[in-house]
Parts: structure tokens; sequence; C-alpha cells
């Protein structure tokens, strides 16, 4: 069908396709989590704020899980040594998520208002926590990992939990929250009304406005002071998974280069610095129609498949570069699954991905409407 | 070399989150098919009361599937995160399913689930029985994915190592799905999960049958339960995945294993009821045996042999010395002499690699191993005998136990004499861990039996682990024990307040605890 290298651009796009599909779908349930002690006053609007959510949040939440899957078929190694290297990380943003589903489903089986500030006190962990150490690893990622592998490809992570953390990798742990929280405060302005929507507008647009510094500020120190990656030898774009075969270099504004040579691509990160300002004069609008609210979902919904492509561009053809070994840096070229198993995936996607997208766009139309506290109170022992 | 200790900690790790995730998955399998039984006759019928028993046994559902949910992301997450050399080596074959399961399961599951427990008033009766049904068939269809996989860890079919990558290859996906292991697991496992689900509804409507109360809506529930669980256990137990023990040679040692056969006996050989396995001398002692049995179930004929572990090993050790020839072709292929010769030579012994690999946990460079290595490595060569020899048998006894339990509530069900058998209640109500107990111990004997491989002849488990520190997975495994035994608290909790309280949960006003509120005051004000 494709040849090699072309499939190994397409699935570089389809992993990129499934974290932006994780990240609009089930970060704005994290958002949602993120925003319930801010926007919620009472218990009756957390249960509003929940049930914007609550049928959908687990559909959502398989596009992680897919997103993980598809890492695991299609470029097993950067599964293997991303996962294993960040493995406290790894645990913690596990840890984190176990408490989501079981807030959802428990929290309102008991009519006791400490149990249930307790699970959205979990809810609000659950939903905060992951992103922030997505945010933390992806600025890893564009600082570079200590690993090698051994002759057998055995990978040796040799960096540490608290290495993690530096003020960069902090700052794209910000950006991450900051695009949840902002994504989450957009969907809440749509799906509720009164208080709740009031104080989901006030928050989300300080938020936008947090998020486009903060993704300058990263941006700037992407130019500036993070070193990037740089392939020196030539790249067998048709050759198998071999990533210990090339030449690496690290020089400084190396993540510009595909920039430079492709002026037409500043246009992603453009609209990923504009975007959340729209959604926070969108937000500021007295009275908003539903078409201002709606627009504000969509403005955000752009903001994230800019930020993450502005990642993933500035990477390209990087997946994870090693610190210790830039050698030994996994690209989309030199990473992947066999042509067989590229081909096959592809098939499967191809054929799933749109039923899913349909199936999944009829449940949220015929759960379409206007949470509001007197729909909670009526409905107190089925809703969330 | 081999940290022993790692190994171990990483194999307990795993062990026990997918034994505790495994409590949970087998009661979604089952009870979403119930619930569909159930609203199925209530939009047939019309009748309030089935929409109440789908309502109300979905309340339990619901509890059980959350952490199920909570705990399958565990699953997602170790392969990465613990078994990384694993991840590399197999991940282009077996990588494939689970994006797979990804993809046609767990988002038709996850996003119909939803409209299970909320769309109640916002579809109509079709719709949303058409949601629970596509809820069931999610389920039951992640469970094909994952069984395909493991199905392959078992006989891995279809796929080639590649010296290049280091690693196995994808060849043919057809024979991965076909593999008869695979399929032979899938109905087991979905028919045991079917069995949990059945046992649930029928221990807990004998509950409510010998409290006397809600006895419309327990019998109804019974009857269901009943049935299914009847039809589910007999497809368990004649359908069990025996004939899958003649495919593949890990597969055939785990037959022996599970029966202690040390000695190939003469077809057709006796099934050995009981006795007292012991590795160091190869022999079970004071065993009591069923002439003939083993051979009808194992090769179902009388003229094929099951062979025994001392032939099996005797056979190993060959396979071991052509491993460690087929290493060394390695070496040179992956430094640089990769001639057409040496290609041709490493071809002719590279299904035997695995096999050289065994060594390793004896010598790094594998071609150096002394007679004596050589020798641990055919003893590894299969699994310790008595814990899969005797997993299995609590296996059998908990089945043959349902069955009798099903038998008899089916019949008296149809007699309609249940009620007044309450020494049969007794018995269903105190047999509800049985599934639990078939389906950890059924899952203990497929995955340790299948040691010292993670994949079939083709990877070792102790080479599979990621390059970390003992203490780093040691803090994980106590904050999994920790945190799942909160876990565990807040569920069980849940479910036997629920349970307890029965449909009157629903706050429909047509049930007990609705009818005396003076009596019930107490348990009835705390939930919702």
């Amino acid at each position: 069908m494709f040849d090699y290298e072309t499939l190994k651009f397409i699935w570089w796009c389809l992993i990129g396709f499934l974290f932006i599909g994780f990240a609009i779908t089930d970060g704005m349930d994290m958002g949602v989590g993120g925003l319930l002690p801010f926007v919620a006053k009472s218990d009756a609007e957390s249960r509003v704020v929940i049930n914007t959510v609550g049928a959908h949040w687990d559909g959502n939440q398989v596009w992680f899980i897919t997103a993980g899957a598809s890492l695991f078929a299609a470029w097993p190694l950067v599964y293997a040594t991303a996962f294993s290297g960040f493995y406290f990380a790894m645990m913690l943003t596990l840890f984190s998520l176990f408490l989501r589903p079981l807030a959802f489903d428990y929290r309102s089986k008991i009519d006791s208002l400490k149990w249930r500030t307790n699970w959205d006190k979990a809810l609000f962990v659950g939903s905060m926590v992951p992103p922030l150490v997505f945010g933390v690893a992806f600025g890893n990622l564009l600082q570079g990992v200590p690993f090698n592998f051994d002759s057998l490809m055995r990978v040796t992570y040799t960096g540490s939990f608290f290495a993690l953390f530096t003020p960069f990798t902090l700052l794209t742990g910000i950006v991450s929250v900051a695009m949840m929280l902002m994504h989450g405060s957009t969907w809440l302005v749509m799906r509720t009304d009164e208080d709740v929507a009031q104080r989901s507008a006030n928050f989300g647009r300080v938020i936008a406005i947090v998020l486009s510094v903060s993704f300058i500020i990263a941006g700037l120190m992407v130019w500036h002071n993070v070193d990037g990656y740089l392939v020196v030898s030539a790249i067998d774009t048709l050759g198998q998974s071999q990533p210990t075969i090339k030449s690496v270099v690290t020089s400084s504004g190396a993540w510009l280069t595909n920039y430079k040579e492709t002026p037409l691509l500043w246009l992603v990160p453009i609209t990923g610095i504009l975007a959340p300002f729209l959604v926070a004069a969108l937000l500021s609008v007295k009275k908003k129609s539903t078409s201002v609210k709606v627009t504000a979902f969509i403005g955000s919904s752009i903001t994230i498949i800019s930020i993450i492509l502005t990642a993933g561009i500035s990477m390209f053809p990087f997946v994870m570069p090693s610190s210790s070994h830039p050698s030994h840096s996994l690209l989309m070229w030199d990473t992947v699954s066999s042509e067989g198993t590229l081909n096959l995936m592809l098939i499967v996607v191809a054929i799933f991905v749109p039923i899913i997208l349909g199936y999944t766009i009829w449940c949220y139309k015929k759960m379409w409407r206007t949470v509001t506290v007197a729909e909670i109170e009526q409905n107190s022992h089925t809703a969330y | 070399m081999i940290n022993e200790t790692l190994v171990e900690l990483s194999r307990w790790q795993f062990a026990i989150t997918a034994l505790f995730h495994f409590l949970f998955v087998p009661l979604t399998l089952g009870l979403t098919w119930i619930l569909f039984i159930m609203e199925s006759v209530y939009v047939m019928t019309g009748r309030e009361i089935y929409r109440d028993m789908t309502k109300f046994w979905g309340k339990l559902f619901g509890i059980n599937f959350a952490i199920g949910v909570a705990t399958g992301l565990t699953m997602e997450f170790e392969f990465g995160t613990n078994w990384s050399y694993y991840s590399h080596y197999v991940g282009d074959v077996f990588g494939a399913p689970l994006a797979i399961e990804g993809l046609m399961a767990f988002f038709l599951e996850s996003t119909f689930v939803g409209m299970f427990f909320l769309g109640w008033d916002r579809l109509s009766k079709r719709q949303h029985l058409m949601g629970t049904f596509l809820m069931a068939l999610g389920t039951n269809l992640s469970a094909l994915w994952i069984l395909i996989a493991n199905g392959w860890m078992q006989n891995p079919v279809g796929s080639e190592f590649n010296y290049m990558t280091m690693r196995m290859e994808l060849v043919n996906f057809s024979e991965i799905i076909f593999n008869p292991v695979a399929q032979v697991k899938f109905i087991h496992t979905v028919a045991g999960g079917y069995v949990a689900g059945s046992m649930f509804v029928l221990s807990i409507s004998s509950y409510y049958l010998l409290k006397g109360r809600d006895v419309a809506f327990a019998k109804r529930s019974f009857s269901v339960a009943a049935g299914f669980g009847l039809a589910a256990i007999l497809s368990v137990i004649l359908l069990g995945d025996e004939s899958g023990y003649e495919v593949g040679e890990v597969q055939r040692v785990k037959l022996a294993a599970i029966e202690a056969e040390y000695h190939t006996e003469p077809a057709p050989a006796a099934f050995t009821l009981i006795g007292l396995p012991d590795d160091e001398a190869m022999e079970t002692h004071y065993s009591v045996k069923i002439p003939y049995a083993l051979g009808i179930i194992a090769t179902r004929s009388l003229d094929e042999e099951v062979i025994g572990l001392r032939d099996l090993q005797k056979a190993h050790e060959p396979r071991i010395r052509n491993g460690m020839i087929a290493y060394e072709y390695l070496m040179k292929l992956r430094n640089g002499e990769d001639t057409p010769e040496n290609i041709v030579k490493f071809n002719e012994v590279k299904h035997d690699l695995g096999y050289g690999l065994l060594l390793k946990r004896y010598t790094n460079n594998v071609v150096d191993a002394t007679e004596a290595q050589i020798q641990m490595a055919v003893k590894d060569s299969t699994p310790a005998v008595a814990p899969v020899f005797w997993a299995f048998r609590m296996m059998v006894a908990s089945g043959f136990i349902m069955l009798l339990l099903f038998a008899l509530a089916f019949y008296y069900n149809a007699r309609r004499e249940i009620e007044q058998k309450r020494w049969l209640l007794k018995a269903i109500f105190f047999a509800l861990p049985l599934p639990w107990v078939a389906i950890e111990t059924g899952w203990f004997v497929a995955e340790f039996g299948r040691q010292p491989w993670a994949i079939s002849e083709i990877l070792p488990t102790f080479l599979s682990t990621s390059d970390l520190a003992v203490g780093d997975v040691m803090f994980s495994l106590v904050a999994f024990i920790v945190v799942y035994s909160i876990l565990f608290v807040i569920e069980m909790y849940l479910m036997i307040k629920f349970a307890r309280l029965g449909p009157s949960s629903l706050h429909t006003g047509r049930y007990h605890f609705e009818q005396a509120p003076e009596l019930t005051s107490g348990l009835r004000s705390q939930n919702s």
C-alpha cells in the first residue's frame, strides 16, 4: 500500500493524532476535575460540574489507553524506554489515575458530605497530577533523556526522578496543566449555567493568558537555553529499526531548524500563542450566545492541537533524544515497528477511528444539555 | 548478570497487580450479558420489575466496573515500566492486539457504559438496550484481543526473529488471531467470567430469598442467573482449554506439570487425581490415579501419549546446545560480521535462540557455558510442579462444586421449589467466592505453568525485566499492595452495603426497606 518511509511518517502523525485526541477529550475531563474546587461551592454545584462529563469520562480515557497501546505497537522502543526510564513519574501518574474512575462512580453513592468532599479531593489530584507529569515529561523529551542501549538493545536509564524537574520542565508542566484547565473551563461554560458557568469563565480567561505567556517563555527557552539535537549522518528512512547507528550532535537553537527550513510552520506556534487570547476574549463576553460558547471551546481545542504540534515539529524527526548517548536517540525513522505491523495497524485505525468518532458523537449529542442544579436535585439518586 | 531479586520483585508485582485486576474483570464479563438479558425482557414485556433488576444489578456492576477500570490502567503501564526488554523484544507482535483491543473494544465498552448508567432518561428504550448490548460486546471483544495476545505468549505463531532489529517481528497476523491456544483460552475465560457473573447474582438473590424480602425481584434474578450460569459452567468444563495443551512445546510441559507426570506413560495415560509431586526426585509420591482419564482429556484419543517431564527436559538439552550456537552467530551478525554464510548458519539454529538465552541466568556470554550450567538450564526449562498441580486441582474442584450447585439451582427453580430448599440457598450463598477461586487459580496455572518463559521458547522471563534498581521496584510493589488494599476495602464496603440494601437502593418506593421505614431508617438515610 504505502512504502515503509511513508508509513513511518503516517505513524508519526497518527501517534500525534491519538495524543491530541487524548488531550482534547480526556484533557477536558481533567480540566473539569481540576476546576472542581474553584467553580463549585456546594454539593449540588459539584455534582453539576461532575455530571457534565459523567457519561463521557470513561470513553474519553480510552484515548489515553489507546495512545499508550499504539505507542507499544508502533514504537515499541519508545514505549519501553520512556515508561521504564520515567519509572517514578509513571507510577505517580498511574496512582493518580486510579482516583478518577472511583471518584466519578463512588462519590454520589453515599450521602455524606465528608465522603463526597474526600472524593472531590481525589478527583482533583487524579485530574491535575497526570497533565503535570505529562508536561514535565514532554519538557524532558525536549531536553533529552539520559539512556543508552547495549548490544542486545537492552535499555539502561541513568537519570533520577528528581533530575526530571528543571525550571524548563516545570514550565512545560505548567503549560500542560493550564491547557487542560482552560479547556475544561470552556466545556463548563457550554454545559452549565448561572454561578458555575460564570466562575468557569472568570477562571478560564485568566488561565488562558497564563497559558499563552508560559508557552511564549517556554518557546524562548527552547530558542536560547535548551540545546536541540541534530542528526548529522545520513538517515536511511527506508531502513529497519536500528536506533544506534547514526551520528547526532546537540546545538543551541537546533529545535528551531524545521521552522527555519519551512517558515510556513511558524503558523503553528503563532496559533498556539494567539488562540488563548481569542478564548479569553470570548469568555469575557457578558451575555454569551451558543456560538460564542462553542467558538471558545473550538478555540481551546485549536490551542491544544497547536501547542502539541509545536513541540512535535520542533523535535521532528526525534521522538526521544538521548542526552547521555545522543547517537542512541530515538527517531521516528529508526525506532518503529516492522512494515507489516505498521501496515496492519494503519488498516485497523482507518476502519475503527471513523466508527469510534461516529458513536462517540452520537452519545455526546444524546447527552447534550445544560446541566443545572435543579436537574441534579430532581435526579439525586441516579446522577453522579 | 541477571539480578535475581529484581526479577522476583518484578514478577511478584506483575502477579499481584494482574491477579487483583482479574478479580473484577470476570464479573464485568458476566454481568454485562446478564444485564442485557434482563433489559431485553424489560423491553420486550414492558414489565417494570425487569427494569429495576437491570438498574439494581447495574449499580453493583458499576461499583465493580470502576475499580476494574482503575486497576486495568496498571496493566497498560506495566509492560513498559517493569518489562521494558519484553516490550522491545515482542512489541512489534504483542503490541498490535493490545492496540486493536483499545480501538475495537475499549472505546465501545467505555463509551456505552456511560450511556448505561446515565442514559436512561435520554435514550429511547431500544436505544438504551442497544447501548447495553454494545457495552457487553465491547467487554467481550476486549477479552478476545487480550487472550489473542496472551495466547501468542503461550504459543508464539506467525512471527520471526530479526537479528538486525534484535526482536520478534510480525509475519502472519491471521495465524496469531487463529492461534488454537488463543481460541480455546478465549472461550474458557469468557465462559469463566459468565460463571462469575451468574454466581454473583445467584448468591445475592439467595440471600434475599433466605431473608424473605423482595422475593419477586430475587426469584426473577435467580432464574436468569441459574439458566445463564448452568450454560456457562457447562461450557467452561466441556470446552475447558485442555485441547489447547496439544499445541506447542510449552503447553505440553504445562500439561505434564499439571498432572505431575514425570515419566511418559504408555497411552492412554492415567489421570493423577491427587498426589505429592517431588521435583528433586522427579517422582510423584502417594498418587491416586484414574486409568485412561488423562489420555482422553488431554489428547481426546486412546492411542496418543502424554509426554512426561523427564523426557521433555531431555529433549530440551540439545536445543540449549543449539541455542548456544545461535547466540554465537547472533553476536557475529550484530558485530558487523553479517556475511551471507553467517546469516544462513544463524537461520538454521535461530529457532533455538530462546533456549540459548536460558543460559544468560548463569553466564552473560552464553557461548562459554559449562556443562554444569547447561544442566542447570535444562532443569530450569520446566516449571516447579507442585504449585501448578495444586492450583489446577483447586480450579477443577471449584468448577465441579459450581456445576452441582447450578444444576440443582436450575432444577429446583424450574420446579418452582427453590424457596423451600433453604439448604441449597445457603450453600449457594456461601459458594460466592468459588468462581474467583477457580479463576485466579486457573490464571496461575496458565501463567506459572509457562515458566521459565515470558514468551514460550523465545524469551525467558528473567531477561524480560526493565533495568531498574531493586529499591525502585520494592517501593512500587509496597505502594501497590497498600493502595490496592485501600481500594479493595472501599469497593467491598460499597458492594456489601448495596447488596444488603437490595433494590430498595433504587428509591422507587416499591421495595422492602421502603415499606417499613421505622425499621430501616438507619440503613436508608445514608444511601442514594
